[in-house]
C-alpha cells in the first residue's frame, strides 16, 4: 500500500517494477521506481517492503531501486485511477506528448463528476498532487498532476 | 570543468543549493500555496541533487557517498554556479532565479537524457518531467508580477537586472562534458525572451558576467548557506534518520 495515498497499491500506482526469485537461492529481488526524484516516501516504500517479505519468509530479500525509464502517470493502473477517484483525488489525464505544460485539459471534479473545475494550487499535500476546487459542489480536491 | 566527475558534481550542486535557498521560503512565503510550491521544488531539486551526488562519489572512486559531499565540503569544494547561492531577497528575486534555473536546467536535463552516459541519462529524463513544471511555474510569477501593479513591475524587474549577469556563467563552454552548457543558450533564450516580454520587462544587456562557482571561488553568500546546511551533521558526523 502507498504510505502517503493509502487506498492504492504500490503496484497499482506504477512504481512496483519487478518482483524476482532466483530459482536457485530463493531470494527474492524487489525492483521499484520513485514517483518523483525527491519523494520522501520511498524510505517507507522500501521497510514496507522487507517488512511484508520478511513475513513472507523472505528475510534476505533486496529492494532495488531504478530510475530508467522514468515513471509516468501512465502506469498508473485502472484499477488504481478508479481507487483514486473513489477516495476524492482526481487521476490525471493522459500524458500530453509534447515539451509544453499544458493545463487547460478539464479536471472532473471527484465528488460530483462535474468539469467545472479549477485549479487552487500547483502544488499539493505531495510531490505529486495540485490542489483543485469545484465550481459546481464547492468541493476542493486532490489531483493528481500528468507527469 | 575537466571530466565526468567535475561535470556531475557541478549539476548536483546547482541542484542542492537551489533545494537549500528554496527550502528557506519554508512557513516564510507570501501565500500558503506558494509555500507549499516553493517546498515542493525544493524537494525535486534536492531528489535530483542526491542521484546525482551519489552518482558523482562513485565516479570519483574516493569513497565518498552523497552525505559525505554534501556535508564535509567546504565552499571552495563546491561547483555550483553563483547563481543559485544568492541571497533570496525579494520574493520578485527568487522568482528570478527559479525562473533562470528552470530555463537552463529543462534543456540541460533534455540533452542528457539523451548522452552516452547511461547514469545520467536515466537521471535527465527522470528530472526534466520535474523542470518542465518549475519552469512553468516560474515563468507564471514572472508574467503576474512584471504585468502587474506599478510596484510589483518595479520589483520584478530591479530582480531580473540583479540576476541576469549570473545566468552567463551557466552557459560556460566545455566541449569534453557530456552535455557542453555553451549549447544550451540558444534554447534558454527561446524560452526567456518571450516570457520577459510578455511580463513587459526588459532583458538587460549582459555586459558583467561573475563567474567562478564552477571553480570553487564563491560569494560571501555560500559560507554562510554551507553552514547552516551542514551543521548538524558535522555536530553529530554519521547522524542519519
Amino acid at each position: 500500500m502507498d504510505p502517503e495515498i493509502r487506498v492504492i497499491t504500490i503496484d497499482q500506482l506504477g512504481i512496483l517494477r519487478a518482483v524476482e526469485e532466483d530459482p536457485a537461492s530463493g531470494r527474492v529481488t524487489v525492483t521499484i521506481t520513485p514517483t518523483y526524484t525527491g519523494c520522501p516516501a520511498m524510505d517507507v516504500i522500501r521497510a514496507d517492503i522487507r517488512r511484508a517479505l520478511t513475513a513472507a519468509g523472505h528475510p534476505d530479500a533486496e529492494v532495488r531501486t531504478v530510475y530508467s525509464p522514468p515513471w509516468s502517470t501512465d502506469w498508473i493502473s485502472e484499477g488504481g485511477r478508479a481507487k483514486l477517484a473513489a477516495a476524492g483525488i482526481a487521476p490525471p489525464a493522459p500524458v500530453r506528448t509534447t515539451g509544453v505544460v499544458s493545463l487547460t485539459l478539464a479536471v472532473r471534479c471527484p465528488q460530483c463528476g462535474s468539469p467545472e473545475t479549477e485549479q487552487v494550487s500547483r502544488f499539493g499535500s505531495t510531490a505529486c498532487k495540485a490542489l483543485w476546487r469545484c465550481r459546481s459542489c464547492s468541493e476542493p480536491f486532490d489531483h493528481l498532476k500528468a507527469l | 570543468m575537466n571530466g565526468p566527475f567535475d561535470f556531475t558534481l557541478a549539476l548536483a550542486d546547482d541542484a542542492l543549493i537551489a533545494a537549500q535557498r528554496l527550502a528557506e521560503w519554508t512557513t516564510r512565503a507570501p501565500e500558503m500555496e506558494e509555500d507549499i510550491a516553493l517546498a515542493n521544488i525544493a524537494l525535486d531539486q534536492l531528489g535530483a541533487a542526491r542521484l546525482l551526488l551519489s552518482y558523482a562519489g562513485e565516479l570519483e572512486g574516493a569513497g565518498r557517498d552523497e552525505d559525505a559531499l554534501a556535508y564535509l565540503r567546504d565552499d571552495r569544494e563546491f561547483r555550483n554556479a553563483l547563481m543559485v547561492e544568492l541571497p533570496n531577497d525579494d520574493f520578485a528575486v527568487t522568482m528570478a532565479k527559479l525562473f533562470f534555473l528552470a530555463a537552463y536546467q529543462l534543456p540541460l536535463y533534455t540533452a542528457l537524457a539523451g548522452c552516452a552516459d547511461e547514469r545520467l541519462a536515466a537521471i535527465g529524463a527522470k528530472a526534466r518531467k520535474e523542470s518542465a513544471y518549475h519552469l512553468d511555474h516560474g515563468a507564471l510569477w514572472v508574467k503576474r508580477l512584471g504585468d502587474g501593479t506599478e510596484e510589483s513591475h518595479r520589483r520584478m524587474q530591479a530582480a531580473v537586472d540583479q540576476v541576469w549577469p549570473y545566468t552567463h556563467e551557466l552557459f560556460a563552454a566545455d566541449p569534453a562534458a557530456p552535455v557542453d552548457p555553451a549549447t544550451l543558450r540558444p534554447a534558454f533564450d527561446e524560452v526567456v525572451g518571450p516570457v520577459l516580454t510578455e511580463a513587459t520587462l526588459t532583458q538587460p544587456d549582459s555586459a558583467w558576467a561573475p563567474a567562478g562557482g564552477r571553480a570553487g571561488v564563491h560569494t560571501e553568500h555560500l559560507a554562510y548557506l554551507l553552514a547552516e546546511m551542514q551543521v548538524l551533521h558535522r555536530a553529530h558526523p554519521g547522524a542519519k534518520w
